[in-house]
């Protein structure tokens, strides 16, 4: 199947298992919704599919390829974006800065300077604020502008961890409504890890709960919205 | 008045060559985390190397490119055989903080064992690249030289490149986005050990280039450029570590400094004087010059 498709994957810190055996798959276009409490593994989920985090073991595929023990710079060259936690931006660098870094990797700048152009299109905001510094920017404008960075590598598949961690409640939803506009527009794979469970399972089509490093229930997300798992990942009963 | 100007102009002179040992320093430390003891040895083989060039061919500029090019490759080389493979021992804990220091150190040691074995401990000179008899002035000629000059000039030339690779290049901004977050820097798909031993290999080659200077005005040594190294941490101190703009005025400060106490106040005392700074500046300032008021964001 095309796709991610997450089989059995396990992640260890050293003697703990932070993730146990978790399984899942997400057509191509589709925008998956990790959600689970503080702790319950879903950083770590991210940081294995991008390659940030290599103490794996199962498999995990994209588009029929191993992405498991690849370098994260081997897996942006193929298409997959992560935009870790906390408005992952370079504070020292300008906005224009950041986002050439995007397409760094790329011989060719024109196709870059492309990206940005269209980037910009999608977030105003950015383009006015080119040469200032990234620090200058408010949360909002900063999680576009991480958002707009992994855009400029033109990827398929998009990792997002809590876009939302840091921002005022109507900001979030700005994000949120931006991120379902994106996935339309851009034909993205999506896998969205979040907290802030409803607001993700409103836009997403499928949602994962994780507990203690393990999937305790999957599904549709209209379906995920009234399961009682959701309320015991929370609540803890 | 004309023996302040020439203080200044000398002072000038030896803190251009400091600024370029800084700078080494200052890049190794912003992409590494590593105090680079060992920048003084490598800077010497760089010497060596284009000293060897220098007397056989009677040009001191090609000894120059020789340094500049055997700078480069050997600073690429004690990263990619020797700090990838100690970081990826050790990784955590006391070991992770001290282990690069100490090997430093002990490379450092090597390096002149192995140039004291090749050349011997003898001092040797190189011939200088122009005249080393002062301007006159009026009825007298002051310790400022043609060599002076060319020494400025050619600083000039060095910091300008760097600067220029590093505000307008996407090697330099690859280079500055895997020392500030190397994380991030990976995931926007730079290769970061690649780009982290291209950064030791301009600060190797900028050390090469201090390191053919000094010795134009001076003797080469297994020891020669051990001063170079101190002043130049001094300075790098000074300018607070993290900042090249801050390492270089931190090594114009601590030249001009210096030479004012040496025709001012007596030779006896330019170490006492670079030390207090050093100390001084850490007691009080220990950001360097540079810091602005708030502290850096991760």
């Amino acid at each position: 199947m095309s796709g991610l498709v997450v089989n059995r994957l396990s992640v260890s810190h050293g003697a703990i298992e932070a993730l146990r055996a978790v399984s899942f798959s997400v057509e191509v276009g589709q925008l998956a919704a990790i959600i689970g409490s503080n702790g319950a593994g879903k950083t770590t989920l991210l940081r294995a599919l991008s390659g940030l985090n290599n103490q794996t073991s199962g498999s995990a595929q994209w588009n029929e390829r191993e992405i498991l023990g690849a370098r994260p710079d081997a897996l942006v060259r193929r298409g997959i974006s992560h935009v870790s936690e906390g408005k992952s931006v370079i504070a020292e660098l300008s906005v224009k800065e950041n986002l050439i870094l995007g397409g760094i990797w790329r011989s060719n700048k024109s196709d870059t300077s492309a990206a940005i152009a269209e980037v910009v299109e999608l977030f105003p905001v950015l383009g006015q604020r080119m040469s200032q510094s990234a620090d200058s920017l408010s949360g909002g404008e900063r999680q576009m502008l991480a958002i707009g960075r992994a855009l400029v590598s033109r990827p398929k598949l998009l990792l997002l961890d809590e876009p939302s961690l840091g921002l005022a409640p109507l900001v979030i939803e700005q994000i949120f409504a931006t991120i379902d506009q994106l996935r339309r527009k851009l034909g993205l794979t999506v896998v969205l890890v979040e907290q802030n469970a409803m607001s993700a399972l409103e836009i997403a089509d499928i949602g994962i709960i994780i507990n203690l490093g393990e999937v305790v229930a999957s599904g549709k997300a209209s379906e995920l919205i009234d399961d009682p798992a959701l309320r015991a990942a929370y609540l803890g009963y | 008045m004309q023996k302040v100007i020439e203080t200044l102009l000398i002072g000038l002179s030896t803190g251009s060559i400091y600024a370029l040992m800084s700078l080494a320093l200052v890049l190794v430390w912003r992409s590494t985390r590593v105090v680079n003891f060992a920048q003084a040895g490598q800077a010497m083989l760089s010497t060596y190397i284009g000293f060897e060039i220098a007397s056989r061919s009677e040009i001191f500029w090609l000894g120059l490119v020789f340094a500049i090019a055997a700078g480069a490759l050997v600073g690429a080389g004690v990263d990619y055989f020797f700090m990838r493979v100690l970081f990826k021992h050790a990784t955590s804990g006391p070991a992770a903080v001290v282990a690069p220091v100490i090997a430093t150190l002990g490379l450092l040691g090597l390096i002149r064992s192995i140039v004291g074995l090749t050349w011997g401990g003898e001092f040797k000179s190189i011939e200088a690249p122009a005249s080393t008899d002062g301007f006159s002035v009026g009825d007298g000629t002051i310790p400022f030289s043609d060599l002076d000059v060319l020494i400025i000039a050619t600083v000039s030339i060095i910091l300008i490149a760097v600067a220029y690779i590093f505000q307008r290049t996407n090697l330099g901004l690859a280079l500055r986005a895997s020392a500030y977050a190397p994380e991030i820097a990976q995931l926007a798909g730079i290769r970061t050990a690649r780009t982290r031993t291209i950064g030791w290999s301009i600060a190797g080659a900028v050390g090469g280039v201090a390191g053919m200077l000094v010795t134009s005005n001076n003797f080469l040594s297994p020891y020669s450029l051990d001063l170079l190294l101190v002043f130049g941490f001094i300075a790098a101190v000074i300018g607070g570590l993290e900042s090249m703009v801050g390492s270089v005025i931190g090594a114009l400060v601590l030249g001009i400094g210096l030479t004012f106490i040496l025709n001012y106040v007596g030779t006896s005392l330019v170490f006492i004087g670079g030390f207090s700074v050093l100390i001084l500046v850490l007691l009080i300032k220990p950001d360097g010059i540079m810091a602005k008021g708030k502290a850096r964001r991760a």
